[in-house]
């Protein structure tokens, strides 16, 4: 979609008891950086470790310990910057969040409200053919992690995990330009899309690498354009914010319950309440955290242990330098360069690997043939046997043979399926299986014709009907077919068939 | 700006710290005596003076992204005045 010629998609219309509401959504996603260290400290990121085994005394809050930035997370977050087509600030600064919970040691989580990283972009997010919403990001910036809290392990205590304290975060800050649940499904989907082409985050939302906020207000058709022109927020409903959900389908399930509870309560000549609430997956509702608002006092001050943080143009410039190719450019390079359909695109771009898989696959071949393999055969048995991409039994090398024995014509379509088949089960070199089991193709029309000869004189009833009614022909090309084996070149058969017949 | 007593034990909340009612309006006063002083810093005229971020003329240093720290579960939790299974053990805190 480099040509920009897409329209924005209609806004979602929820019908109340009295009239028609419209969403206004805005997200702040929690990214972790993929990092090997944490933000502040020394201690490993990798997940699934055992109980507070990746903890510095920095992470443990023990007096006295100093945070060192890693600049490693900084190039990852400069990164991403450049990715969503953010400025990136030379000069941001960190500030200091206060709050007190057991699975955050300090007392305070090292933030930047006053001065973010990266600054003004935007994410275009597909919505169809040739439509699209512009998502502008507000501002995106460094944070670290809170450790976790496990409450099920005892009846009477909570017990706490430091291993995730620390780590690095980036916030992701969208302007409230979403305005469906889909939409909003779509947003985290694309911007998990570009953050893992771009390396800086997993996205791995079940282990919780991409989290996000919703910020949810309904407003009547007309207010949200009245919002655009004047900038004026009063024009739109009171939102909520809907907090840490990790998974596309719950967010928007939640955006969607929670704007018909706020319709109900406005209907109901009723106000809503500005506050934090919590999507339940099980109940399918969203329930106020009223008790943490009191504690969202947060008294943000500069962070005293750190200075700010000045980065160099040439440094941000080499970072640009070394980015890859974004999904947007790669999807509209597949349908140049390869002939694939726009559908066809998407799904091969979807995923950084598979694009890589297929681009392997495709080197020196046909373009449209691999994307149809790649997309039906290949993906279609990783799916049976959930399998990750990584993971395939059948490699690119070996399919790109494969697909080069069906392009020299020494193998049919079908015995190629079935040798996709003995690549995937048994492994090995497809021309050297071709060989050995005497897959060839039968391409010897000395051959064919005695088979159809066979077959004609066998069979003197089917002759007829097939004279009278030149359709049935096909029936001798099955009979050919399965005579030998599914190894006649089809198109051989036909013409010899339709010759022997005298259609 | 002017601390009551209401905001001092809202502070005291905040920072997890006990103050018995009876010595809240001491609190308060004592609030309102520093930002007394803040206050009177507020007169000097600072238009067009970039604000000092430190007093030494450093760069903030950085490390690379190497791991270099972490393994030392035991260390971690001997302060902990209760610890199970390699977790802090808490009083249940839940939403």
């Amino acid at each position: 979609m480099l040509d920009l010629t897409y329209e924005a998609p209609t806004p979602k219309v929820i019908q109340g008891a009295k009239h028609d509401w419209e969403l206004v959504i805005g997200l702040e996603v929690h990214a972790q950086v993929a990092s090997k260290a944490k933000l502040f400290s020394g201690a490993s990121t990798q997940f699934g470790a055992e109980p507070n085994s990746n903890v510095a005394f920095v992470d443990a809050g023990m007096p006295g310990m100093l945070p060192v930035i890693n600049e490693g997370c900084v190039a990852l977050a400069v990164k991403t910057g450049l990715g969503l087509k953010a400025q990136i600030n030379l000069v941001s600064a960190f500030d200091r969040k206060n709050y007190f919970y057991p699975d955050l040691p300090q007392g305070y989580q090292i933030s930047q409200l006053y001065h973010p990283l990266v600054g003004e972009g935007e994410v275009l997010v597909d919505m169809g053919p040739g439509v699209a919403r512009k998502v502008r990001i507000e501002r995106i910036h460094m944070e670290q992690d809170a450790g976790k809290s496990i409450h099920d392990m005892d009846p009477h205590m909570s017990f706490v995990d430091l291993n995730r304290t620390g780590v690095a975060l980036m916030e992701i800050v969208s302007r409230p330009d979403i305005r469906g649940p889909e939409e909003a499904a779509a947003y985290v989907g694309k911007l998990r899309q570009i953050l893992r082409y771009l390396g800086t985050c997993n996205g791995d939302m079940q282990n919780g690498n991409l989290r996000a906020d919703v910020n949810v207000s309904v407003c009547r058709p007309g207010d949200y354009e009245k919002f655009i022109e004047t900038g004026d927020p009063s024009v739109l409903g009171t939102r909520c914010e809907i907090k840490n959900m990790n998974s596309m389908r719950f967010i928007q399930a939640a955006i969607d319950h929670e704007a018909r509870r706020q319709i109900a309560i406005i209907e109901d000549g009723g106000s809503v309440v500005q506050e934090t609430r919590l999507y339940d997956p099980d109940k399918g509702e969203t329930r106020s955290m009223r008790n943490k608002e009191e504690a969202h006092d947060y008294r943000y001050f500069p962070d005293p242990d750190l200075l700010p943080l000045e980065i160099e143009q040439a440094w941000v410039d080499e970072i640009a330098g070394s980015l890859p190719e974004l999904p947007d450019e790669k999807r509209a390079r597949f349908v140049t360069e390869y002939g694939m359909t726009e559908y066809d695109a998407n799904v091969l771009t979807a995923e950084v690997e598979n694009a890589a898989f297929f681009e392997e696959v495709a080197a020196g071949r046909d373009g449209k043939t691999a994307a149809n393999w790649v997309i039906n055969e290949l993906f279609g048995r990783l799916k049976k046997d959930d399998l990750a991409i990584s993971e395939s039994p059948v490699s690119a090398a070996q399919l790109g043979a494969i697909l080069d024995l069906l392009a020299k014509d020494e193998i049919s379509g079908k015995i190629a399926k079935d040798l996709f088949e003995i690549v995937w089960t048994e492994g090995g070199d497809p021309a050297q299986i071709v060989e050995d089991r005497g897959m060839k193709q039968v391409t010897d029309t000395g051959a064919i014709e005695a088979a159809v000869d066979d077959i004609i004189a066998a069979n003197p009833a089917q002759v007829e009907k097939a004279q009278g009614n030149p359709k049935l022909a096909g029936w001798f090309v099955g009979q050919v077919m399965k005579a030998t084996g599914g190894k006649a070149n089809p198109k051989a058969v036909n013409q010899i068939v339709t010759d022997k017949l005298g259609l | 700006m002017s601390i009551d007593t209401k905001t001092a034990a809202h502070v005291a909340k905040l920072a997890r710290i006990r103050v018995d009612e009876d010595d809240l309006p001491a609190l308060a006063d004592e609030f309102n005596t520093i930002l007394g002083f803040i206050e009177q810093l507020q007169e000097v005229d600072v238009e067009g003076v970039e604000p000092m971020t430190g007093v030494t003329p450093m760069r903030l240093k950085r490390r690379d992204d190497v791991v270099t720290d972490g393994n030392q579960t035991d260390k971690v939790l001997s302060n902990a005045p209760d610890a199970r299974e390699g977790f802090f053990a808490v009083p249940k805190v839940v939403e």
